[in-house]
């Protein structure tokens, strides 16, 4: 089967700044891709090369088996994308915004342009701002509108780049729920963000930028498979419970003021606490910490969550 | 099997549905809906309006004059003639002014709004976006040349009388070959109009700044002008933009005198050809990073 997106050793530079570097993205069809990265690690720069918006340096890339650029007439009405925040004229409304881009588009139906304009309003909560002029809209509106212009029709790839960007807890919410959805439809989805807990939640697969460099790519459950699993026990007596851990073989035990921690390995934890409780350690809590994203991006970068220079 | 199955999303074949001028349609109702060009739009209208009044007033006080500058001194005599003093009074500077604001407006308005990448997103397709962001400039001049000549015979009737018209040749036509005469001008004018569009919209692919699209492109038939009044440079003056753009004269004589009018078409016409070149090498290789 042939992937959503698939590039080969695609590379972009601006000048001598290399902005993407040397990336392999392997996008599954009708998975959701959660493209992660910190502000400026060329997440909005690889998307651009994928819609046929800039020109790679260097490398390829496929759009639902279609090389792009070239392909960008035949695949492009199949694709739906937001791409670095909205972007509509001002002094005309949401709704004439959405006509002027389906008129753009010799492949849309002119017959039922109203019907699919309006449901794509419905569709991300805007039809009773819809007459009110771009200008007016709040922040979290427009990206609503720019959410409603990708789904002006039925598509088989959706990239969203930073959908949630901008909106209420709310919003957010409805943006999870409409992803989920158009994934449940068949839907490829991919998009980017900078923030790992949304990817967390909506993302069957994740590719990690860092510094224009793809470190990551995998389904979640892959990638988490790799890090270990810790045992955590709280405890007052800590020594006497690291020593029963490192008998049932956890590694990297490490005792401190309120417990010990070790990695699980093959252990089984109810084990574990039983041989605790007959060696007599008072246990207050355990608690089996499964490694989330954040672990796995520090595991991969060594580094934090910041900007990119 | 095609992607489609596969996947089972409902998304249809591209299959080219909608009608060629859709998006034309829709371009130029954009032009016309923004009130700057509406703007614009009125004050060109409105300026025939406005000489007509003031010949009014000047030759009710018995002030005859018959070597005034653009038909003027003929307007008394058949109001009919405002239409024409119209086109040439405005089309040394302000016709082409609001030219190059829509011009220059084409492309670089959509680059630093941002909307440029979601129409070629969409797909609009690089060249396509071109030729329609032209053909609306276009047919914006030619909507504002036939209105601009309207207002100024309809003007012109009211305030003066109106009839047959006498030609510089000195033949009489009459209302329906005058109206005619009329629409051939604002047609000419509207070619001239559409030489500037093209270096404007080139002009527009090369910025995100649209007010400096602008001013550029106004800079343009001005400096032309002045060229053309530099007499050492007489070997550049038959390929200057606007060495044609004051022939009107030649559509009031009998026959209509085509040699300068034909090369007008011809310099507009290559003009256009070589700037919408330049535009569609620079749109489809440029990288949208607005
Ligand atoms: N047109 C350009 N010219 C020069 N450098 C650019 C250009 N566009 C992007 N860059 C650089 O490329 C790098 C990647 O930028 P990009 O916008 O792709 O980051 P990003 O991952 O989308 O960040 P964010 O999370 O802030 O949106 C940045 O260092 C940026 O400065
Ligand atoms: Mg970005």
């Amino acid at each position: 089967m042939t992937s959503a997106i698939a590039t080969s050793a695609l590379t972009k530079r601006f000048g001598k700044r290399t902005a993407v570097d040397v990336i392999d993205l392997d996008v599954p069809q009708g998975s959701v891709y959660g493209f992660l990265g910190p502000n400026g690690s060329g997440k909005t720069t690889t998307i651009r090369i994928l819609l046929g918006l800039a020109a790679a340096s260097e490398g390829t890339v496929h759009l639902l088996g279609e090389r792009m650029p070239d392909g960008a007439s035949a695949v492009l009405p199949r694709v739906g994308a937001l791409v670095d925040g909205p972007a509509f004229h001002p002094y005309l409304s949401g709704r004439d915004n959405l006509v002027r881009l389906d008129a753009a588009d010799r492949t849309a139906t002119p017959a039922d342009r109203r019907r699919r304009i309006d449901a794509a309003l419905e569709r991300v909560g805007l039809a009773a701002a819809a007459g009110k002029n771009y200008r007016a809209y709040s922040q979290g509106m427009r990206q609503r509108l720019g959410l409603a212009a990708s789904l002006l029709r039925p598509r088989e790839l959706l990239v969203l780049d930073e959908p949630t960007n901008g909106l209420d807890p709310q919003g957010t919410r409805e943006v999870r729920h409409l992803v989920s959805e158009v994934a449940a439809a068949g839907t490829t989805v991919f998009l980017s963000s900078h923030l790992l807990s949304e990817v967390d939640q909506m993302c069957t697969h994740v590719g990690i930028m860092r510094s224009g460099a793809l470190v990551a790519q995998g389904s979640i459950s892959t990638l988490r498979s790799a890090l270990a699993t810790r045992l955590r026990i709280d405890t007052r007596a800590g020594d006497d419970a690291a020593e029963v851990l490192r008998r049932f073989g956890l590694r990297n035990v490490a005792a401190d003021s309120t417990g010990v921690t070790g990695e699980l390995g093959g252990a089984v934890p109810e084990d574990v606490v039983e041989e605790l409780v007959k060696s007599g350690v008072p246990v207050r809590q355990v608690i089996i910490e499964r490694p989330g994203l954040e672990e796995l991006f520090v595991s991969l970068t060594g580094e934090g969550f910041d900007v990119d220079e | 099997m095609s992607t489609s199955e596969l996947i089972g999303a409902p998304a249809p074949a591209p299959t080219r549905t909608a009608l060629p001028g859709t998006f034309l349609a829709s371009e130029l109702k954009l032009v016309l809906r923004r009130r700057r060009n509406l703007g614009m739009l009125g004050v060109l209208v409105a300026a025939p309006i406005v000489i007509g009044l003031a010949l009014r007033a000047s030759s009710s006080s018995g002030e005859g004059d018959g070597d005034a500058p653009a038909f003027l001194g003929e307007v008394a005599g058949n109001g009919l003639f405002l239409g024409f003093s119209g086109l040439l009074l405005l089309m040394p500077f302000f016709l082409p002014l609001a030219m190059s604001v829509v011009s220059g407006d084409s492309i670089a308005g959509e680059a630093s709004a941002g909307t440029l990448r979601y129409l070629l997103i969409v797909p609009a397709g690089r060249g396509r976006l071109l030729a329609t962001k032209y053909a609306s400039c276009v047919l914006f001049g030619l909507i504002t040349t036939v209105l601009v000549v309207t207002s100024g015979m309809v003007t012109g009737a009211a305030l003066f009388s109106a009839g047959d018209v006498t030609l510089l040749s000195g033949t009489t036509i009459g209302f329906g070959e005058t109206l005619w005469r009329a629409l051939l001008m604002a047609g000419y004018a509207a070619v001239l109009l559409g030489g500037l569009a093209a270096i404007g919209v080139f002009v527009s692919t090369l910025t995100e700044v649209p007010v400096a699209a602008m001013a550029t492109v106004a800079a343009i038939p001005v400096l032309s002008q002045i060229l053309g009044l530099i007499p050492q440079l007489s070997w550049l003056h038959p390929w200057l933009l606007t060495d044609t753009w004051s022939v009107f004269g030649d559509f009031l004589r009998e026959p209509i005198m085509t040699e300068a009018i034909g090369r007008g078409l011809l310099t507009h016409a290559g003009y256009a050809v070589i700037f919408l070149s330049f535009a569609w090498a620079r749109l489809t290789m440029r990288d949208i990073t607005s």
